[in-house]
């Protein structure tokens, strides 16, 4: 079975291993260590790594599309972003009258803007498989819809790039009006509970840390397993030589397509975790800085790798809470010094650079070509 | 005997008069009116007013209305009239009203202010607005006239019927006559109705909402039909600013997108950092702004040229740090001057200021060109049309007229030829670099006339930028600006019914299924340029 393929190789086993063992040390540390022991792990460090998980899945996710089917999408933010608005309607219906204008049914800030009912499209996001359901679907259809038009038509490279970064622009912009119904610039927020826990105790933190924990290993197994399959065969061909492989035969636009679903549900659910861990969600996680910083974990991780995609969504994040904590006038300059570094001295990233050191060839090509052609 | 002396008499009266005409040229007659005005009782001060009015003297305006603005004052001690030109502080600044000129400070106490009561101060509006009827310059005659609309009252009708005898001018004619039909048809003169059918005034407009509430029916009827007409009017009006609005906001997107159109559609790198060589083209207009105050329409020229060079040099550091090592590499390119957009921004940041700073518009751009009561074109960005129709002129000049054009032409076509014919391919890179950067620069400079200037700037004009060059199809000039022009004017007529935001977002998703349908672009490139 194309699932349980990659539990037997070493590097998806080294990585679960490691995986797993940090989120059973960071749950040890939370729950036994007393509060005042150096080694003792708060709650908010416990929720941060929690986030910086979730960004490493949706890393994870862009290097599918990436990595191995040669698309740079600038715009999986915004799958992101609608999976983490999916989750926040969910949430937002569970305040239920426990808002600062109690009203059973409407959100806050429909009763600001003195709607008299609930939308149509708000409707059934009180149920929990439904709303977690659609943390799937949204993403999913978005991408299966702009996914068909662009690939029949044979849009790549550059071009896509660019379009995929209006998609997300676009949305933003939509997404700032009070009238699409999902609270206008200040997005969804003041959230009380999850499945009847309440977001604000420890426990669920913890609790959603180890799920975001599980579901990038789950995700990075379902990656890991369509890269291996004849399927992740058949889309590095189309990575490295796309006419290539339509002359040989395979539908080209119908691996892109199921490739950029799988890879925009994923990122979906990154951003579904990431939201009751953030305790927010509003339209800047569409803006096209997000989506291309995403790019730049992967480039710094090192391209089709997966694993590097994890590396350098860590490592990134990690630098940018210290970057920002003492001197946040030169975060950017750090950003955009590491965006430059990388592409002009590191094409291979992290991973690159450990696979040289230990003069073993990796399963995958070392060396992607670029998929221009 | 007594014949004689009875004319010697006359004789001698009429030669004293003689001698003193002279003596009362001297004496200006200006002097006497100002002085009965100031000394007048209150029953009396309309009588003055009317005094100085038909002196016909050409300063009797400034008169009135430093009058009506209680900047007319007497000196205590000489009984002199002057005029307060500044009358915060102790000491007031005043002038000599008869010749303007200045006489330096005088202490409040030693000055009386002539009174002026609130009936006779709404009475000096009327008599100022007859009195600029009269004024020798046509524009201040057609202003005054256009003022008088819905003002006039019974007492106004006859001096302005002699007015409208005498005036020339075609203009102020149609005003006169507009402004006292407005009189007529609110006291239901049904022929009066016709005059202001063709009017786009306001004014009119209200007088014939008016008439067509009233109780006589043909008035009625006789007003909705000139409304309808204007209504019509209005409508053709309303659409000629829209296609207006959406050529300036078109010829911004070209000005903006014609730069990339060098490097990305000629060149084929993808510049992420473009938005930021225009915001450094419009942060150079600021800072030679800075360096020349208090004249902002050479520095406004001054940096076009500044402008140009300060984004061709960031361009050609760019071009050699970090583009040239990544040939051939476009989606790495991407990232990076990606990178590189992040780097300059934060650095304007750091180095100038986050907030957004204010360039100043010179004169001769603020202000608008004034078509009819309906329709005005603001001159900024009739300036700004302009300036990227002959930026664009230029570029193709260049492309096509001179050595470099050539020599781009050739290596975007076939590098390895064309370096074997004795092209330096290098050189050209850094030169069509540097132009397109330039060119960023330039729309920099129009776009501070337009919008804030702050950090952001660019940003805001990149995704823009890439839609239009890739609507308009890659390598294509022609094709950036149809597509800017288009593009814009689309978006102006989607607003009024969309929104701003929403014709935006109508827009973008527009592009993104347009090029699924068509990949490259409006005019795809043909023949051997096309191979790449």
């Amino acid at each position: 079975m194309w699932l349980t393929r990659p539990l037997q190789e070493r590097s998806t086993q080294l990585f679960l291993g490691i995986l797993i063992a940090a989120l059973a040390v960071v749950t040890v540390l939370h729950l036994a260590m007393p509060e005042d022991s150096a080694l003792h792990v708060s709650a908010y460090t416990v929720t941060l790594l929690g986030k910086y998980l979730c960004y490493a899945l949706l890393a994870v996710a862009v290097d599918l599309v990436w990595g191995y089917l040669g698309i740079l999408s600038l715009g999986h933010g915004a799958f992101f972003a609608l999976g983490g608005y999916a989750m926040g309607m969910y949430l937002m219906r569970q305040i239920g009258d426990r808002g600062t204008y109690g009203d059973p049914i409407l959100p806050d800030f429909m009763v600001f803007l003195n709607w008299d009912s609930l939308p149509w499209y708000w409707h059934g996001f009180d149920m929990a498989w439904f709303a977690f359901a659609m943390v799937l679907l949204v993403p999913g259809a978005l991408a299966f819809v702009f996914g068909y038009l662009a690939f029949r038509s044979r849009v790549t490279g550059v071009y896509l790039s660019i379009i995929t970064q209006a998609l997300t622009f676009a949305l933003m912009l939509a997404f700032f009006r009070n009238e699409m119904g999902f609270g206008g610039n200040n997005g969804l927020t003041d959230f009380r509970d999850i499945l009847g826990f309440n977001l604000r105790t420890d426990a669920t933190r913890l609790g959603l840390f180890i799920a975001t924990g599980i579901a990038l290993a789950i995700g990075y197994v379902i990656c890991r397993g369509i890269v291996t399959s004849k399927l992740g065969r058949v889309s590095i061909a189309c990575r490295d030589a796309e006419a290539r492989t339509r002359f040989l035969g395979y539908r080209v636009e119908r691996v892109q397509l199921f490739v950029f679903v799988v890879s925009a549900m994923l990122a979906g659910v990154a951003g579904a975790l990431y939201v009751p861990q953030v305790g927010i969600i509003n339209p800047s996680e569409f803006s096209p800085l997000f989506s291309i910083e995403v790019v730049v974990w992967v480039a710094l991780g090192g391209r089709a790798t997966l694993y590097g995609a994890v590396i350098g969504a860590l490592l990134v994040n990690y630098a940018k809470t210290v970057f920002t904590g003492v001197m946040p006038d030169a975060w950017l300059f750090a950003l955009g010094g590491l965006f430059v570094l990388v592409t002009v001295f590191l094409p291979k990233g992290i991973a690159g650079l450990l696979q040289k050191r230990r003069k073993a060839p990796d399963n995958d090509r070392s060396n992607p070509r670029e998929a221009t052609a | 005997m007594s014949i004689i002396r009875r004319s010697l008499t006359s004789l001698l009266i009429a030669l004293a008069c003689l001698m003193s005409v002279p003596a009362m040229a001297q004496e200006d007659p200006g002097r006497e009116l100002l002085v009965n005005l100031a000394e007048a009782p209150s029953s009396r001060v309309e009588e003055a007013i009317n005094a100085i009015v038909d002196s016909g003297d050409e300063r009797a305006r400034g008169w009135l209305e430093a009058y009506g603005n209680n900047r007319l004052s007497r000196v205590k001690d000489t009984g002199q009239v002057v005029l307060v030109l500044n009358n915060r502080g102790r000491d007031w600044e005043i002038a000599d009203p008869l010749t303007g000129e200045n006489l330096g400070e005088m202490s409040r106490r030693k000055l009386d202010r002539v009174a002026i009561n609130n009936a006779i101060r709404g009475k000096l509006e009327g008599i100022m607005a007859m009195l600029d009827l009269n004024a020798a310059d046509p524009d201040v005659r057609e202003a005054s006239a256009a003022d008088m609309m819905g003002k006039v009252d019974a007492a106004l009708v006859a001096p302005l019927q002699a007015r409208l005898e005498k005036e020339e001018s075609a203009a102020v004619r149609d005003r006169i006559e507009a402004a006292l039909a407005i009189y007529r048809v609110e006291q239901g003169d049904i022929e009066a109705v016709e005059v202001l059918a063709g009017s786009l005034h306001p004014r009119a407009r209200a007088a014939l909402n008016n008439a067509a509430a009233s109780d006589s029916p043909q008035l009625v009827e006789a007003a909705n039909k000139a409304l309808a007409s204007i209504e019509q009017k209005l409508k053709l009006n309303k659409a000629a600013e829209t296609l207006y609005f959406g050529l300036s906001m078109g010829s911004v997107l070209v000005l903006a997108a014609i730069g990339l159109a060098i490097t990305f559609g000629v060149m084929g790198v993808i510049n992420m950092a473009h938005g930021e060589l225009i915001m450094l083209g419009a942060y150079t207009t600021w800072g030679v702004q800075q360096l020349l105050p208090g004249q902002p329409g050479l520095a406004l020229l001054l940096s076009i040229p500044a402008g140009f060079l300060v984004a061709a040099i960031a361009g050609i550091i760019i071009e050699r740090s970090v583009i040239q090592h990544l040939k051939g590499r476009p989606l790495e390119t991407l990232l990076a001057t990606f990178g590189i957009s992040l780097i300059l921004q934060q650095l304007v940041r750091t180095v100038i200021s986050p907030q957004n700073r204010t360039v100043v518009t010179p004169e001769w751009m603020s202000g608008s060109l004034v078509i009819n009561d309906a329709l005005s074109l603001t001159l900024n960005r009739l300036y700004v049309m302009a300036f990227a129709l002959i930026v664009f002129a230029a570029l193709m000049m260049i492309m096509r007229k001179t050595r470099l054009g050539l020599d781009v032409r050739a290596v975007t076509q076939n590098r390895a030829m064309a370096r074997s014919m004795g092209i330096k391919a290098t050189k050209v890179d850094i030169l069509t670099f540097a132009l397109g950067s330039g060119v960023a620069g330039l729309a920099g400079v129009a776009l501070s006339q337009l919008t804030n200037v702050g950090p952001n700037l660019g940003q805001n004009y990149i995704i823009d930028s890439f839609m239009v060059v890739v609507f308009g199809g890659v390598g294509n000039l022609w094709g950036t600006l149809i597509a800017g022009l288009s593009l814009g004017t689309i978006n102006q007529l989607l607003e009024p019914w969309a929104g701003a935001v929403l014709a935006k977002i109508i827009v973008l998703v527009f592009i993104i299924l347009f090029i699924q349908k068509r990949p490259k672009g409006l005019f795809p490139q043909k023949g051997r340029a096309a191979e790449n």
